[in-house]
């Protein structure tokens, strides 16, 4: 027996082994080398950083920048789950469960809708920010732009406005994520036995009580699941920002975040160890949003028979 | 220092590869010391004709940026010439646009290749390639005798501000090949056709701007909207025509209110002026190639740029459109420096990796580049001048650079130039947001001026920015 377990122990730690050390050499090594070069001025080039302590962590304190910066990854944090959950939600519903009578179909051309919805998912995030570069131009070449200066609007400059161009991030960030929540609450509305819905419609219920009332706590798991990973979007976006927005984070740092702090202060001003002080701030964030989620979503599970 | 523990990260990943599961931990720790230089063989004797010792068959490696220059000029002009000295070195030619993320890593790792054209919006900070002891000492290039004559030093056959810009650390180590010639471009053609006359005062500046928005033929005047940086080269030239070449060197040297002097007031209140009122409709949100191009269909009158622009432009300019450029014009009446004063600047930046395994043959190839032939056939490939002296003569240039030649002959010694934005990154970007800001309206120019000041205050404060001085 204990020879079999031996063996039987020996045989999944080689199965192990390898995923293990990939993961030990390539993720948590680098990790801890960051936090080792948060505590040098490395600029990058040289063989021996300086260690200095906790230097860069106290002139990150002063750092108005990376703090505007947290700010923006704050209020990602609380509207992008929130808006893309609700209209992701609302799509859902329509599509699977919103249209006709029975309660399990969707409205009329829901599967082409379905496909509609779901390209934005499929393309790369730096072609979606160039694509959205283009339509946001301020001249008559501007996808959005045209049409408004056809009524004799004057443009807006949705990347050109410190105002303004936030929202735009926010709003191409909706855009592209919803179509995926669309799928992932459609996968959940279909795990809901349809006996659940007929019954409601019988007693009476109409679209709008049978989506508050059973559709909503019946996927309320799959929401939690949604809201972490659009939490964890909003605390590490970085391409849409970069490409997409003047500057950087502009204009006038009106859209920056901390990815885009942490990789202007390495490859722009070769503050690597700067960066990688900023990167571990950014670390405990992350990990601290994630504590945070898992705690609140520990919640009693419903079976279904 | 030599106690302290350091990693390399190529050491590391060496270190990890090789002892996957024991080592990968412990590695973190262990010294890994960059590779001993290779150039322990011993050294060539030097001579007139090949005066830094080059190797007769050691590999000489060459990064160029991939820009709007291109990299045909490093093929087909610089390095042919080379290969006639030395037909048996090999020459690794390598081309990106991303200067910093492809070659960072080589210095770290200790083993740089030997010619860089560090370029580009991703080129690796001078300051710290020169705080590291990475940068060729290229004195020696200059008191070389140049490639054509072997009576004349190289020194003699360049524009002087390239030694003074390419200095650092108190020795020169990059050099600018390029001479970046900044005004205002127009089309001659447009000029001719519509009467308009080229502005000698900031009054006639106005009036002409005012002319052209009646006329409702195109708009006045466009920048690179996003990218202000644009913009703020004219202001500043405008602040030292005003106030003297003096400004620029504050400026450049973190020195108190240097960013709010009257020469700056005057320069900001008057750029904020055309950013409110002669304005192309949406600049703000157009970048370069969107607004030179709205100019190249005559959408818009006039627009601050270089000497790059017409090579930059080249596929989308009319025929007959005649590329023109004037310098900034009288502000005061009392302007400290006379009409035609030029902002030049040698760009396009060339190092020789100081730790690389054949620096000799990296000063060489510059000598290569630094002869007429190169420079002149550079010149007239991508339309462009270079630092050399009279490297243009006889050739049959295109009229934006004859225009700029021109320029630079009428400005004689009256030439500026700044260094902060590349010696402050952080400064640079502050810089360029306030400048936006200032041209949409969002900034006074008074506010705008504080702005820059408060940051450029703040580094000069800060003891861990490595300092500069010109």
């Amino acid at each position: 027996m204990i020879f079999n377990r031996y063996r039987r122990g020996l045989f999944i730690t080689s199965f192990l082994a390898a995923p293990v050390i990939l993961y030990v050499v390539y993720v948590i090594s680098p990790y801890i080398q960051a936090f080792y070069i948060a505590m040098t001025d490395w600029r990058g080039v040289s063989a021996m950083p300086r260690f200095i302590g906790l230097d860069n962590f106290e002139r990150l304190l002063d750092d108005e920048k990376f703090w505007l910066a947290v700010t923006h990854n704050g209020v990602l944090l609380l509207l992008l789950p929130l808006i893309t959950i609700v209209i992701a939600l609302f799509f859902a519903f329509l599509l699977n469960v919103g249209g006709g009578h029975g309660g399990r179909k969707g409205i009329w051309g829901s599967k082409f809708y379905r496909v509609l919805f779901f390209f934005p998912q499929i393309l790369a995030v730096a072609v979606v920010a160039v694509l959205f570069q283009q339509a946001f131009r301020p001249d008559a070449s501007g996808m959005v732009n045209a049409p408004l200066m056809a009524l004799g609007i004057k443009p807006i400059g949705f990347l050109s406005e410190p105002a303004v161009a936030f929202w735009s991030v926010l709003g191409v960030m909706i855009w592209q994520a919803v179509g995926f929540y669309v799928v992932l609450f459609s996968a959940g509305l279909a795990s809901i036995p349809r006996d659940m819905f007929e019954a409601a419609q019988i007693d009476g219920a109409g679209r709008i009580s049978l989506f508050i009332r059973v559709t909503l706590p019946l996927l309320w798991d799959t929401v939690q699941v949604a809201w972490i990973y659009l939490g964890i979007l909003a605390l590490d976006v970085f391409a849409i920002v970069w490409v997409m927005t003047d500057q950087h984070g502009g204009p006038d740092s009106s859209t920056t975040v901390m990815a885009a702090e942490i990789y202007r202060n390495a490859f722009h001003y070769s503050y690597f160890g700067y960066a990688s002080a900023l990167g571990v701030v950014m670390f405990f964030f992350t990990i601290g949003f994630a504590i945070l989620a898992l705690r609140l979503s520990r919640r009693e599970r419903i079976e279904y028979q | 220092m030599s106690d302290t523990p350091h990693i390399s990260r190529r050491g590391f990943l060496r270190a990890a590869a090789l002892v996957p599961a024991a080592g990968a931990l412990a590695a973190c720790a262990t010294p890994a010391a960059p590779p001993a230089a290779t150039s322990s063989s011993a050294p060539v004797a030097t001579s007139a004709a090949n005066p830094f010792g080059v190797a007769a068959d050691k590999p000489l490696e060459v990064w160029i940026f991939d820009g709007g220059f291109g990299q045909d000029y490093a093929k087909n002009i610089h390095q042919p010439l080379f290969k006639t000295k030395y037909a048996n070195v090999e020459i690794k030619h390598n081309a990106t646009k991303e200067i910093t993320k492809v070659l960072q890593p080589r210095f770290a790792g200790g083993n740089p290749p030997e010619v860089i054209d560090n370029s580009g919006a991703n080129f690796i900070d001078f300051g710290a390639l020169s705080q590291d002891g990475q940068l060729q000492d290229l004195t020696p290039l200059l008191d070389a005798p140049s490639w054509d004559d072997p009576n004349t030093k190289v020194r003699d056959t360049i524009d002087p501000s390239v030694i003074e810009i390419g200095t650092y650390d108190g020795k020169f180590s990059v050099l600018g090949y390029v001479n970046y010639i900044h005004g205002i471009w127009y089309s001659q053609k447009v000029f001719r056709d519509n009467g308009w006359q080229i502005p000698k005062t900031w009054d006639e500046f106005i009036a002409l701007c005012e002319t052209i928005k009646k006329s409702g033929k195109m708009a006045p005047f466009t920048y690179a909207g996003k990218f202000p940086q644009y913009l703020y080269e004219p202001l500043l030239t405008m602040a030292a025509k005003i106030g003297g070449n003096e400004v620029l060197v504050n400026i450049d040297n973190l020195e108190d209110g240097a960013w709010t002097t009257e020469a700056m007031k005057s320069a900001a209140t008057a750029w904020a002026e055309v950013g409110a009122k002669y304005l192309m409709e949406g600049t703000t949100g157009l970048d370069h190639v969107q607004t030179q191009t709205a100019q190249n269909k005559y959408k818009v009158a006039m627009l601050p740029s270089g000497s790059w622009l017409e090579n930059e432009q080249k596929t989308t300019t009319p025929p007959d459109f005649e590329y023109g450029m004037f310098p900034i014009p009288d502000v005061t009446g009392s302007d400290k420096m006379p009409y035609g004063t030029l902002h030049t600047q040698p760009g396009e930046n060339f190092i020789v990796s100081a730790k690389s395994p054949h620096p000799q043959a990296g000063m060489e190839y510059l000598r290569a580049m630094l002869s007429k032939k190169a420079a002149g056939d550079f010149s007239a490939l991508v339309r462009t001048m270079t630092v050399v002296k009279g490297a243009t003569e006889g050739k049959d240039i295109s009229p934006g650079v004859t225009s700029a030649s021109k320029a630079v002959a009428d400005a004689g010694t009256n030439a500026v130039y700044y260094r902060w934005n590349n010696w402050y990154g952080p400064l640079k970007d502050e810089a360029i947001a306030a400048t936006g800001q200032l041209m949409s309206g969002g900034l006074t120019p008074d506010k705008y001026l504080e702005r820059i000041q408060k940051k450029a205050d703040e580094i000069k404060n800060d003891s861990s920015i490595k300092k500069y001085k010109r």
